[in-house]
C-alpha cells in the first residue's frame, strides 16, 4: 500500500517547471517582497517565495491594483464595521482604536505566544469583541472576520513578516512543525510532500507554491470570497482525505505560528489574490 | 443580497476639457447564475445585477446589460470623454428590484 | 472524451492539464439565437474589433476579457460553450470614449469566445477567441 501511494504521489506531481518568475509586485508604488533569502530555522528551503509568484500573470495582475483587487470589496465592508456599534457595552472598535492604522506592524508578528498559548489576529478580534464590546465572537472564518483581519493586516502590507519563534514560542513552534512533517490522511500526504518537496511543480493544471501565509486573509479566484488561513489548512486537509482539524484549534493554530515563521523576510501582502 | 452591495468607483479628480478618461466600477454581489443547486439538489433561483449604466451630467456614457455568465463581484472598465466639470453617477440594478447608486464629481484642471 | 468519477480521480494523477475540447459548441443553436436577435440576421464579418483574452485561464470563476471596436455602437459578448452564452452587451452613449470594454466573466469550460460588434452604419463585426479553462489543481 505505501509504495501505491508513493508512487500516485510522483504521478501527481508532473515535470513541468514551474515559470520561474522573475516579474516583481508592485502596489501603488510600494514594492512587496515576493522573494526573500529562507529564514535559518527553514532548513529545507534556500529561498522563500510567495504565492503570487506562482499565479498567471492575469492573476497576479488582480493584485497589482486595490481597485482591481476583489478583496477590497470586502476591506471596505471591514471599514463601516470598524466603526459600528456592536454588543451590550455600546462600543465600537473605534471606540478604543481612533484609527485602524494604528494596527501596523501588528500583522508582521502574528501569531504570537502569550501565557504558552498561540494567539492569532482572530483571537485578538474576537477578544475584543466578547471582552470589550460585549458582543458575540465571529465565527473564525466567516465574511466579517476575514474582512476585519484583511483591514487589519492591509496596515502593515509590505512590512517584512518577524514571527518570534524562540523563548515561549519554542514548544508551540516545535509543535507546528512536528504537525508540517506528519504524514495524515488516507493519501498520507504532509505539508512538506506537496509545498516543501515539489513547490514549483504543476499539481494537476496547478503549480504548487511554498504555502506561504504573508497573504492571508486570501481572496480565491475559486469560491470568490475571503479565506482565513486555518480555511486553507483544512481544504489541503481535506484534499489529501484526512480529517481535518478545527479551525482555530490548538493544531491549527500550531500549524499557522509555524508556517507564518517560514515566511519571515516576505512582506505581509494582505489582502493577496489567488487561485 | 441588497444589504451587501457595496459599489466602488474608481474616477480622476482632474481631467481636462474634452479628455478621455478611464473609469473602473465594482460592485460586491454573489451573482447566483441559476444554474447552481444546493446540497439538496434544487436549484438556487437566479439573482444578478442585471443592468448598469453611467451618465455625466445627464448623458450617458454607457449602457450594459449584464448576464449571469459575469463573475461575482461584477468589475466593468470603460471610458469616458469629459466636456465640462461635473458629476459621473453610476447605477446597478439588481433582479430583485434594488437598485444601487452612486456618483463621483470631477473637476477640470 | 468523456470522463467518469473514477477514470477522473486516477487521471487526477497524471496531470490531466485541460478541460475537455469539443470542435462544436455544445449550445449552438443557443448561439445561433442570441446572434441572431442582436443582428437581426444580418451578415457578419470578421475583422473591425479586437477581442483579448487570455489562452488559459487560470480559473473559469473570473476570466478577464477586454473587447474593442472603433465605431461601435454596441458590442455583444458569448460564451459559446457556456449553458447560457450571452455574458453581457455593452451599448455606448454620446459620452463613451472609446468603443471598449473590459470585464471578468465565467466560463464553465474550454470554449470559444465571441464578440460581435453593432457598427455605427449598421453593419456587423465579430472577433473570436479561445479560452482554456484549466482544471485546476487544489486551487481549483
Amino acid at each position: 500500500m505505501r509504495t501505491l501511494l508513493a508512487i500516485s504521489l510522483s504521478a501527481l506531481v508532473g515535470s513541468l517547471a514551474w515559470a520561474g518568475e522573475d516579474s516583481s509586485l508592485v502596489i501603488d508604488g510600494e514594492e512587496i517582497k515576493i522573494r526573500a533569502t529562507a529564514p535559518a530555522h527553514a532548513d529545507a528551503l534556500d529561498e522563500v517565495y510567495s504565492g503570487w509568484v506562482f499565479r498567471t500573470d492575469e492573476t497576479q495582475a488582480l493584485q497589482m491594483d486595490d481597485f482591481e483587487n476583489p478583496a477590497f470589496v470586502f476591506v471596505d465592508q471591514a471599514i463601516d464595521m470598524f466603526s459600528k456599534v456592536d454588543g451590550t457595552e455600546g462600543k465600537s472598535c473605534a471606540s478604543c482604536h481612533d484609527d485602524v492604522a494604528e494596527f501596523a506592524g501588528l500583522r508582521p508578528t502574528m501569531p504570537r505566544v502569550v501565557d504558552g498559548e498561540v494567539v492569532t489576529m482572530e483571537d485578538m478580534v474576537n477578544g475584543c469583541r466578547t471582552k470589550r464590546m460585549g458582543a458575540e465572537p465571529w465565527k473564525w472564518s466567516s465574511a466579517s472576520m476575514t474582512a476585519m483581519t484583511a483591514l487589519i493586516g492591509l496596515q502593515s502590507r509590505g512590512t517584512e513578516i518577524n514571527v518570534k519563534i524562540d523563548g515561549d514560542a519554542a514548544a508551540q513552534w516545535e509543535a507546528g512543525k512536528e504537525l508540517y512533517y506528519t504524514r495524515v490522511g488516507q493519501l498520507d500526504m504532509s505539508c512538506a510532500n506537496c509545498h516543501e518537496d515539489n513547490y514549483g511543480n504543476m499539481i494537476r493544471a496547478d503549480h504548487l507554491s511554498q504555502g506561504q501565509i504573508n497573504g492571508f486573509p486570501t481572496y480565491r479566484l475559486k469560491n470568490t470570497k475571503l479565506n482565513s488561513v486555518h480555511g486553507r489548512f483544512k481544504g489541503c486537509m481535506e484534499n489529501i482525505r484526512a480529517t481535518p482539524f478545527k479551525e482555530g484549534g490548538e493544531e491549527f493554530k500550531a500549524l499557522e505560528l509555524y508556517l507564518a515563521s517560514r515566511g519571515n523576510g516576505l512582506s505581509v501582502e494582505t489582502p493577496s489574490v489567488r487561485n | 443580497m441588497a444589504k451587501d452591495a457595496k459599489p466602488r468607483v474608481k474616477v480622476p479628480k482632474l481631467a481636462a476639457a474634452g479628455e478621455t478618461i478611464t473609469l473602473k466600477t465594482m460592485i460586491s454581489h454573489k451573482m447566483e447564475s441559476g444554474q447552481r443547486k444546493d446540497s439538496d439538489g434544487n436549484k438556487i433561483p437566479r439573482s444578478i445585477i442585471n443592468r448598469f449604466t453611467c451618465d455625466f451630467n445627464g448623458q450617458n456614457v454607457i449602457n450594459v446589460t449584464l448576464e449571469p455568465a459575469i463573475s461575482t463581484n461584477p468589475y466593468l472598465q470603460f471610458d469616458a470623454v469629459v466636456p465640462e466639470a461635473g458629476e459621473f453617477k453610476f447605477t446597478w440594478y439588481d433582479d430583485d428590484g434594488s437598485v444601487y447608486e452612486t456618483s463621483k464629481k470631477i473637476a477640470i484642471g | 472524451m468523456t470522463l467518469s468519477r473514477r477514470d477522473f480521480v486516477i487521471g487526477a494523477g497524471c496531470g490531466v492539464a485541460f478541460a475537455s475540447m469539443s470542435s462544436l459548441p455544445a449550445y449552438a443553436s443557443l448561439v445561433e439565437d442570441s446572434i441572431a436577435a442582436f443582428t437581426g440576421g444580418a451578415d457578419v464579418v470578421s475583422g473591425d474589433i479586437v477581442l483579448d483574452a487570455p489562452e488559459i485561464a487560470e480559473n473559469g470563476n473570473t476570466v478577464p476579457i477586454e473587447v474593442s471596436a472603433p465605431g461601435a455602437a454596441s458590442i455583444m459578448l458569448l460564451a459559446t460553450g457556456n449553458p447560457v452564452p450571452a455574458v453581457a452587451t455593452f451599448n455606448f452613449g454620446p459620452l463613451s470614449g472609446s468603443r471598449s470594454g473590459n470585464t471578468r466573466i465565467r466560463l464553465i469550460k474550454t470554449q470559444e469566445v465571441m464578440a460581435i460588434a453593432k457598427m455605427e452604419d449598421g453593419s456587423f463585426r465579430s472577433a473570436q477567441a479561445t479560452v482554456k479553462v484549466t482544471i485546476g489543481g487544489c486551487g481549483g
